[in-house]
């Protein structure tokens, strides 16, 4: 019991640390409708300047605040450089689609070449900050309730200004039809901007707070995760953001309790093992709302 | 209030407009009539700044607003109830009526305005909380008018706002559209229904794939054979 119980908490830290990275696929997607695959990057960005900024004295905190504003500038900067254009001159969405993996793989060798991080894995300062707690024979790392609190605190921070700001109306308001939102007077550019600054900064967040559990950090740490994230929001119906939360946990819980009863080696596919199981019950999500098409 | 002078709008290879020459005075209500693809919506559309001028200019209040970013256009308070409504299906009435007053920061001009539009269309205040997706026909074009009102326009422009309404709730839409128009709205008006736009307008322009063919006193395009024959079914 208490090695179930264990692994699904230990799903939970990690769904909601995904639930981050996921509500940044599913911003983007709900108001450009395009699946922004260069935020896997960005996730591992995040973690890099992290490391960037301890290895310059910063404190852990300081640090983090400075990766999650520059990784908030990567994402907006992404769009304004390579996606904007090709929305001015109205591209087929699949060049978009295809820019986006391009500038994923950019960022990758950036922070693998010898002058910057180089390819090697690096360690990262641990976020089990207050050591173990012990119930009984269930052990919790004090990180998994860190990165669970971080994480519900901030997904809860995002659903208000999603839901009771200005910024967060028109988000939904450019979200559901952008040629009215143009026309109610929203500066839709300045819209698509906020949305990939606050998907930036959360992927770095989350890059801190993985990065931080396993205390590791690789050039490629967004692939794997990056597809994870993506998986657990199109699993919650993407463009919905508690359907990313519920999405995140039923990732990350189903890959520790596999993980826990049928070895490591099933870890990585359950996530997707998962995604095809619920698209065939589902098609759009367990969130999902009908009629939204488009790359 | 509005001049557009010799602007021309190209869709990649179509021309859409060339060169029309048009003019909203003050206080006025003005009609575009004309068939499916003669260039109405085009110009509402550019005055907005939701499709690019490739030559000439239009001014508001003698003031340039060519090619400006909507928001921008929105800003001078001129603003357009779409085409096919476009309500945000999802949001309520309330924030749909929320958004139309994007602009505005001020709180309280914000609720005059909601007591304004709910003055004008009280349906609209029955069905507060509902989700706009759900509404009838006749009460999302309320819902368009509404919203394009929360902004307090100078200008407002109105496109088709009859399409797919019964008979009955036409000419209601119309009064209101006159008594919008009799609280000081300058009103820009596309519509099919050739007879009735011209029964409120002062001056209505008749257009033809792209160029304005006749102008005029509303009255006078009323009886004129050559817009009987083509538009009002004479």
């Amino acid at each position: 019991m208490e090695v179930f119980l264990g692994a699904v908490i230990n799903g939970i830290a990690l769904g909601m640390a995904y639930a981050l990275i996921a509500v940044g696929y599913s911003m983007v997607f709900g108001i450009l409708r395009l699946i922004n695959f260069s935020h896997a990057a960005v996730y591992a960005f995040g973690a890099y300047m992290v490391y960037f900024f301890i290895s310059l004295k910063f404190g852990l905190l300081p640090a983090i605040l400075a990766a999650i504003l520059l990784s908030g500038l990567l994402a907006v900067l992404i769009d304004q450089v390579a996606l904007k254009p090709l929305r001015t001159k109205a591209s087929v969405p699949i060049a978009s689609l295809i820019t986006t993996i391009g500038v994923s793989f950019i960022i990758q060798n950036f922070l693998s070449m010898d002058s910057i991080f180089t390819s090697e894995k690096k360690g990262f300062p641990s976020l089990n900050l207050f050591g173990n707690i012990q119930f009984g024979n269930l052990t919790i790392q004090s990180s998994q309730v860190i990165m669970f609190f971080t994480a519900l605190f901030l997904l809860g921070l995002l659903t208000f200004i999603v839901q009771k700001t200005r910024l967060g109306l028109a988000m939904r308001a450019t979200e559901q039809n952008q040629r009215a939102a143009h026309l109610m007077g929203v500066n839709v550019n300045y819209v698509i901007s906020a949305a990939f600054f606050i998907g930036g900064a959360s992927a770095a967040i989350s890059g801190a707070l993985i990065g931080g559990y396993y205390q590791i950090i690789s050039p490629t740490m967004g692939a794997i995760i990056g597809l994870k994230a993506f998986s657990a929001a199109v699993v919650g119906g993407i463009g919905i953001l508690y359907g990313s939360v519920v999405g995140g946990l039923v990732v990350g819980i189903s890959e520790t309790v596999a993980a826990q009863y049928l070895g490591s080696n099933v870890r990585d596919p359950m996530a997707f093992v998962i995604l095809i199981l619920i698209l065939i019950i589902k098609p759009n999500g367990l969130f999902g709302k009908k009629g939204i098409s488009k790359v | 209030m509005l001049e557009i002078k010799g602007l021309h709008v190209h869709y990649g290879y179509i021309h859409a407009l060339k060169g029309i020459d048009l003019s909203v005075g003050q206080g006025e209500i003005v009609t575009l009539i004309g068939a499916n693809g003669a260039g109405k919506s085009t110009t509402l559309n550019a005055v907005c700044g939701l499709v690019k001028a490739s030559a000439g200019s239009i001014h508001l209040e003698g003031e340039d607003i060519t090619n400006k970013a909507p928001y921008r256009i929105v800003q001078r308070r001129v603003s357009q109830a779409p085409e096919g409504r476009e309500v945000f299906p999802m949001l309520t009435v309330n924030e749909n009526l929320r958004m139309g007053a994007f602009t505005v920061t001020n709180q309280e001009t914000i609720s005059r305005s909601y007591e304004r539009v709910f003055g004008l269309f009280p349906r609209l205040k029955e069905r507060e909380k509902q989700i706009a997706g759900t509404l009838s026909g006749g009460e999302q074009q309320m819902l368009a008018i509404g919203r394009a009102l929360m902004s307090s326009p100078k200008l407002l422009l109105l496109d088709e706002p009859s399409m797919g309404l019964a008979p009955n709730l036409v000419l209601l839409i119309f009064d209101l559209i006159k008594s919008i128009n009799e609280q000081g709205v300058t009103i820009l008006l596309i519509e099919q229904n050739a007879n009735i736009a011209l029964s409120i307008a002062k001056r209505a322009y008749v257009l033809e794939t792209g160029n304005v063919v006749l102008s005029g006193e509303a009255a006078s395009l009323r009886s004129d054979p050559a817009v009987q024959r083509a538009y009002l079914g004479g």
